[in-house]
């Protein structure tokens, strides 16, 4: 296989491995996010005056959901710019 | 004006790469001298700051200085009170130094990156990233810091033996089946602890630094790249706002809970 074909193959690939990476990972962010603003808001209805510290909590626990997202996201972004598998075609 | 790139490509290689120094052999020992630069710049000027304005401060009417370092401490303070019960006094001040430190650390993503490079250029220097904590040392750094004093309260608090003797009975029990069990419940305890602390810290404002490098290329690209690429630009560079100041907070409070877990009895 000469070098141009098994540049387009990791390439190509390597899109694909990018994209799943920041599809599922957003997917899985997302739902988090929502189950828990939706018991926020259940909570808030439920008792109103405990909200401020109700919503302390809700922005400390989104940064915690969305860490694994944004990892995936650097990695993907990592992947995309200074592809590590390009290294194995030779000069 | 500034450089011109060969390629997308390059222009973001060339935002990404540190200013290295090598201090011994191989690509292990290599310091990432801009990221050291900014870092302690920015530690001296944060925390010089809380220095200064506590030095003349007064139990009268407050001056508004005061009153802003004021509002800081006692944020941090409610956050130590309500979360750590033990008897050290010294989580509050790290809570607090980690958080100054890490705002202003993260807040370096705020400078347009081409016009730093401009300006950067007329210093003499050709690459230097102005954001320490995009840099995995810099997180790990100080992941592993809270980590290390983490197992320094623990054993501080249960003693020695006490601690030893808890990695192998905690979570289960103390039956000799389980010991193995609980220790590797501990060690995975222990791996991941200091990994996420700093990797989510990390992943957030690289991640950010990287979209206004693309949203930025994306301008480069005509008028109706321009346009478009300046009002998602705005709208991403408000987001980083809330991102920043939530990064750091985050940060600060898993430092006070894996504080305060390191010295719970089970």
């Amino acid at each position: 296989m000469d070098k141009v074909q098994m540049l387009a193959m990791i390439q190509a690939y390597t899109g694909i491995g990018i994209g799943l990476m920041i599809g599922l990972g957003a997917l899985g962010a997302c739902v988090g996010v929502g189950i828990m603003c939706s018991r926020f808001l259940e909570g808030a209805a439920r008792q109103p005056e405990l909200m401020p510290q109700l919503q302390a909590k809700v922005f400390l626990l989104l940064g915690l959901i969305d860490a694994s997202f944004i990892i995936g996201v650097g990695l993907a972004m990592f992947f995309a710019f200074a592809n590590p598998l390009l290294s194995v075609i030779p000069k | 004006m500034a450089a011109s790139y060969d390629s997308p490509s390059e222009y973001i290689a060339h935002h990404l790469t540190f200013l290295q120094k090598p201090v011994g052999e191989g690509s292990f020992w290599v310091i990432n001298v801009d990221t050291f630069v900014m870092s302690l710049i920015l530690g001296f000027i944060g925390l010089g700051f809380l220095w200064l304005v506590t030095r003349r401060a007064t139990s009268g009417v407050p001056s508004k200085t005061q009153a802003f370092v004021e509002l800081a401490v006692g944020f941090v303070n409610d956050q130590v009170k309500s979360i750590y019960h033990g008897q050290s006094l010294w989580v509050a001040p790290i809570a607090l130094t980690v958080f100054i430190w890490v705002v202003l650390m993260n807040a370096m993503d705020f400078l347009p990156v081409d016009i730093m490079a401009m300006i950067y250029g007329w210093l003499g220097i050709h690459n230097w990233r102005s954001v320490p904590t995009a840099d995995i040392n810099t997180t790990f750094a100080l992941a592993l810091s809270v980590f290390a004093l983490m197992i320094i309260y623990g054993i501080k608090s249960k003693g020695i033996g006490g601690w030893t003797k808890e990695l192998f009975v905690a979570p289960f029990g103390n039956h000799p089946l389980l010991w193995p069990l609980n220790f590797l419940f501990q060690l995975v305890e222990f791996i991941s602890k200091p990994l996420s602390h700093s990797l989510r810290l990390y992943g957030n404002i690289y991640a950010g630094e990287i979209i206004f490098l693309l949203l930025g290329m994306w301008a480069a690209s005509g008028l109706v790249g321009t346009v478009f690429s300046g009002v998602l630009n705005l709208g991403w560079a408000i987001f980083h706002i809330l991102i920043v100041l939530l990064q750091a907070y985050i940060f600060m409070m898993l430092t006070i809970v894996y504080l305060a877990m390191g010295e719970e009895h089970h």
